[in-house]
């Protein structure tokens, strides 16, 4: 077990690499009751949401969810999260839980719309169920059609005897739903979940797959990929910014859309022996270029990748770069992120 | 479990004295604790390692930890069948995954570590 945030969580019940196993190929149950959760209502809700977060919330229709960031005024990160819209005028956001309060402040520094911003982390547990078998697994416990529920978009329900709002949201690359619920029902749902997947063989699974599968299908991670030195141009999140619209960070982030960034995030696999690890050194022809964000063994591809921060020159596919492992440089190469895409 | 006739020192490796070679692994606790261990950089053969020196070291998918020499002395060989299947660490830890045979500076050092008894009761078990 380790402290995290504040909460006690399993970083493997069994072995990282079987539950990582189990969600690519079967299902698997994780327990991210540690995230937490913002509520935003006021008949200008929307406008609100639409100026904190990058993404292009205006066109979000209600039971939809959207990725987007949270930036600082000079474009860094406050936090990546996940925005749910009830209505126009009810939004819930899913944020990580070592940011939770100071997405909480920021949010409210910001709100000249008179908004009702709630910080509702304690309401809700959340579970996630992950993997090809996630929703013959979930449906077994409920009578909404939830193949009807797209690719981010959720619908309110009942599940296993219990009120819920279930997502089809993830963080590992597979099909998945995630469910909100009160947090003294989810001892239950989490029991009912194990029992309805046993005959695809679900595993509970602990924070150590859901790092090695969120890497893989490239992911990024608060305090690894992002932070609040970061941009979403260096992080290759632009996708998820609408700069059709004024948004928190939006001048710094046009500004160094003129100037360039100096670095970029790239993928990378080793090509010599040896694990990168998060902050391992990276050199580029012989001399210091950047760092490891994140680095791992992918247990789907049976190599070791990373992700790390290089000059934009050297982050197109093809390039060899050294990581220093232990005081060695010790060669890989950089790939396209993701490393691994599911057949759909 | 723990061989009666092995020592195991607090930084969860384990010698097995033969003549003046020492015998030297990591523990199943520690293995345990790492969870699936998936590479291992195994220590260089005639290097001279004092007491508690950095003797190499093994990962999990998770982390990495340095393997310490739970006694002083030269490296005389490596296991090297670990270099392409760490995974035996998981599997046999105090038998056929040991790590390294060191030829011994000090007997004496023996003395100083812990029996299988203490181990179990050092690690809670």
């Amino acid at each position: 077990m380790v402290d995290f945030g504040g909460w006690d969580m399993p970083v493997q019940y069994s072995s990282i690499i079987e539950e990582h196993h189990a969600v690519r190929r079967q299902v698997g149950l994780f327990d991210v009751s540690h995230m937490g959760e913002i509520e935003i209502e006021g008949p200008q809700a929307h406008d609100l949401v639409n100026y904190v977060a990058t993404s292009a919330v205006s066109k979000m229709v209600d039971g939809q969810a959207q990725y987007a960031g949270l930036l600082y005024e000079h474009g860094g990160f406050v936090d990546d999260i996940l925005i749910y819209r009830i209505s126009a005028t009810r939004f819930f956001l899913c944020v990580n839980a070592a940011n939770q309060e100071k997405d909480y402040r920021h949010i409210r520094s910001v709100n000249r719309w008179e908004c009702d911003v709630r910080f509702a982390s304690k309401g809700y547990a959340q579970l996630a169920v992950q993997g090809p078998q996630a929703r013959a697994t979930t449906q077994k416990l409920t009578s909404v059609d939830l193949s009807a529920i797209r690719y981010y978009r959720f619908a309110d329900g009942e599940i296993g005897g219990v009120s819920a709002r279930i997502a089809r949201t993830g963080y590992t690359g597979e099909d998945c739903f995630e469910v909100f619920l009160a947090p003294e029902r989810a001892e239950s749902l989490w029991r009912q979940l194990l029992a309805a997947g046993q005959e695809f063989g679900i595993r509970p699974c602990g924070l150590g797959a859901r790092n090695t599968l969120r890497l893989e299908a490239g992911m990024a991670l608060y305090g690894h990929e992002i932070d609040a030195t970061v941009t979403p141009l260096e992080a290759g999140l632009m996708r998820n910014v609408d700069l059709r619209k004024d948004f928190v960070g939006r001048a710094a982030l046009e500004t160094q859309m003129t100037r360039g960034p100096r670095r970029k995030l790239a993928g990378f696999e080793m090509t010599g022996r040896g694990i990168a690890r998060d902050g391992y050194e990276i050199w580029v022809d012989g001399a210091p270029g950047g760092w490891v964000t994140s680095g791992s063994p992918s247990p789907t591809l049976a190599r070791n990748i990373g992700m790390c921060y290089l000059p934009p020159p050297v982050t197109e596919p093809g390039r060899t770069i050294e990581v220093i492992i232990r005081g060695q440089p010790v060669s890989a190469v950089t790939v396209p992120i993701p490393f691994y895409k599911r057949a759909r | 479990m723990y061989p009666g006739n092995y020592r195991y020192s607090k930084e969860h490796e384990w010698v097995s004295v033969e003549g003046d070679v020492g015998i030297v692994g990591i523990t199943f606790h520690a293995q345990k604790e790492l969870g699936d261990i998936v590479f291992v950089d195994l220590p260089k053969l005639g290097a001279k390692v004092e007491q508690g020196g950095v003797l190499g070291s093994v990962e999990s998918v998770k982390a990495v930890s340095d393997i310490y020499a739970p006694v002083s002395g030269e490296v005389v060989e490596v296991n090297q069948a670990l270099a392409d299947a760490p995974e035996k660490l998981n599997e046999d830890p105090h038998g056929a995954a040991w790590i390294a045979r060191m030829k011994l500076s000090s007997l004496a050092e023996m003395d100083g570590l812990l029996t299988a008894e203490d181990y179990q009761k050092y690690i809670g078990g």
